[in-house]
């Protein structure tokens, strides 16, 4: 009950300190330009194919062109690219700011434990992120509303969740990053390189490879996105990224509670 | 709320003790900070925690509000241990840092209602207990501004009533007072004393006066060390070893010493360097009688003018250094401190 309340307390907090400042407003604005911009190249593109297809069709070829293959999930795809760049501009104040404030000393000392206050952070960012996907996706709104034939919306689901967890594993291992320095730039550039280095993994994946390569490649990032993306939903998937979420927060909360012995 | 930690409810005297700190060391990696110091805090005392800078008083405040792990030893804080029930010891602390830990980005209002959250004020207290805050420390006009607005002063009244939102039993203030000026220091001052009796308060500095103003009780500390604990008044007393005069009288020099070493109790006269008819003179006297009468009479009935007569007791400030400076004498078995004790 209390453990709740802690959290929710924090999630507040940091939520005023997102809107309270440009952080929260530039990662919205670039986010949802960004998924506007894509999702018009792709939109235009596919208008462009079908109508080429529509003549095929006359010809008396081709299968009709999906929207759900076609549009949302290589805009869901590029996304993830941008998330990549948005999420350390989430987590890199989380507890750098708090460590130059010296406002870990105020929330050290109150009745709250560590895994509260990173399990706060954590959502808190994890909040924002999922609001900036939400917006993304109202664009859809277009296509529900004058596409002929409407894209099935579970794929969509699940490709949002995608998403979510995606860019949640980021989070998770970007608030860690934050809790190793007091310069929020510092822990931004360090966090970018991290996911940087967990989205390369996905590259070992090579057809002509040995089982190493095949070991590498599960353990990048991207990996695990293709399949949700087109609507698959592997527990092995949801596994994967849940287990990465809890591993970045294990290792910020070991961090934040190490410090303390260390100091 | 009844929580498992009650379990670690151990203290003799409850009733009594709010603070037990045992042999507490502290060490950061090779250098010691705090070394095997004791003492006990009763309920709604305040208490002065006096050292020079770097001497373990920090390290020691964080280690009762559980920032910091002690290394060995206990702390106890209205009998919950600090390392076995920091929550408890928590939910009963209130403590402005050194810095006061402070987010400009919020309104002083705002960020008194997510310090009373943590604290777990229940929600609905928490208007009352903030209006309360803020009038203790006199912040009514400035509720409603950003805190990175705020002048140095008010940000530490906001520290301030940060450390008191929950009603905490005991209050543990690091410096309280520095970087503040002159009439800010006086009504931070007002505010602690207003505060002692009803919690009990526990406050740093390195600024002497302050102690003997505010404080019922002074804990010396140095280079991680216990040197002195007693209170402000009995410390003069017993620091005082013999009392000293200061006597001002017209008249030959050589003259007017003569006279006043004949005087009994008089332990001895040094008259101070100086030009012009008046001489001024430092005497030691036996402790005990009063000889300030007979001073008098003998300079005036040997026909010089006594122009001044006054008793110096030795200011906190002058024990301080004593205490600080002998202290390295102790080892060197120098007349020490120990002997004071």
């Amino acid at each position: 009950m209390s453990a709740a309340r802690n959290v929710a307390a924090i999630v507040q907090k940091e939520w005023r300190h997102y809107f309270g400042s440009p952080i929260a407003w530039v990662a919205l604005f670039v986010w949802t330009m960004l998924f506007g911009i894509f999702f018009y190249f792709a939109f235009s593109f596919f208008v462009q194919r079908s109508a080429m297809s529509a003549q095929h069709m006359e010809m008396g070829g081709g299968p009709a062109m999906s929207l759900n293959d076609w549009v949302i999930a290589p805009v869901l795809q590029n996304m993830s690219v941008v998330a990549l760049f948005i999420v350390p501009m989430l987590t890199m104040r989380l507890f750098a700011e708090e460590k130059r404030q010296g406002t870990i000393e105020l929330l050290a000392t109150s009745p709250l434990t560590d895994l509260q206050i990173v399990l706060g952070k954590f959502l808190a960012a994890c909040g924002l992120y999922a609001l900036m996907i939400v917006a993304g996706l109202a664009n859809l709104a277009l296509v529900w509303h004058y596409a002929t034939v409407n894209p099935e919306w579970k794929p969509v689901l699940t490709g949002a969740l995608a998403l979510l967890l995606f860019g949640g594993s980021f989070i998770a291992m970007g608030l860690f990053v934050s809790t190793l320095t007091r310069n929020q730039i510092v822990a931004a550039i360090l966090s970018f390189c991290l996911f940087l280095g967990m989205w390369t993994l996905g590259w070992a994946d090579d057809p002509m490879g040995g089982p190493a390569g095949k070991v590498v490649a599960y353990l990048g990032a991207t990996t695990h996105l293709e399949q949700m993306l087109k609507g698959v939903l592997a527990l092995k998937d949801l596994v994967f990224y849940l287990s990465l979420i809890t591993f970045g927060l294990f290792l910020a909360h070991q961090s934040v509670e190490s410090q303390r012995w260390r100091a | 709320m009844k929580s498992p930690a009650a379990l670690f409810c151990v203290s003799e005297d409850p009733k009594n003790t709010m603070i037990e700190v045992e042999n507490l060391t502290k060490r950061y990696g090779r250098t010691t900070a705090v070394d095997g110091i004791s003492f006990r805090v009763h309920k709604g005392e305040i208490l002065g925690f006096l050292g020079p800078n770097g001497a373990g008083k920090t390290t020691t405040m964080r280690v009762l509000t559980c920032y910091l792990p002690p290394t060995e030893g206990t702390a106890r804080v209205a009998g919950y241990d600090v390392f076995e029930a920091p929550l408890e010891v928590k939910r009963r602390v209130g403590y402005l840092p050194e810095t006061p830990p402070l987010y400009p980005d919020m309104e002083v209002v705002e960020y008194l209602d997510f310090c009373a959250k943590i604290k777990g004020v229940p929600a609905p207290l928490r208007g009352a207990r903030i209006d309360e805050a803020v009038g203790k420390v006199r912040l009514g006009d400035e509720r409603r501004k950003l805190i990175g607005r705020l002048s140095k002063g008010f940000r530490q009244r906001v520290g301030l009533a940060q450390a008191i939102i929950h009603n905490p039993d005991v209050l543990i203030l690091d410096e309280p007072t520095a970087g503040l000026d002159p009439k800010q220091i006086i009504e931070t001052r007002e505010l602690i004393k207003g505060l002692g009796g009803e919690h009990t308060v526990v406050l740093s500095t390195h600024i002497l006066p302050e102690v003997s103003m505010t404080c019922g009780r002074v804990v010396i500390i140095n280079r991680g060390r216990v040197v002195a604990e007693d209170t402000p008044a009995n410390l003069t007393q017993r620091l005082k070893g013999a009392a000293a005069l200061k006597l001002e009288v017209r008249g030959p020099r050589e003259a007017v010493l003569d006279t006043v070493r004949a005087v009994p109790g008089v332990l001895s006269a040094r008259a101070l360097p100086g030009e012009g008819a008046a001489v001024e003179l430092e005497v030691d006297v036996e402790q005990g009688g009063d000889v300030r009468a007979d001073l008098a009479r003998a300079v005036v009935r040997g026909g010089y003018d006594l122009l001044e007569l006054q008793r110096m007791g030795m200011s906190l400030e002058e024990i301080f250094l004593h205490l600080t400076t002998t202290d390295a004498a102790v080892a060197e078995g120098a007349p020490s401190v120990e002997a004071v004790h």
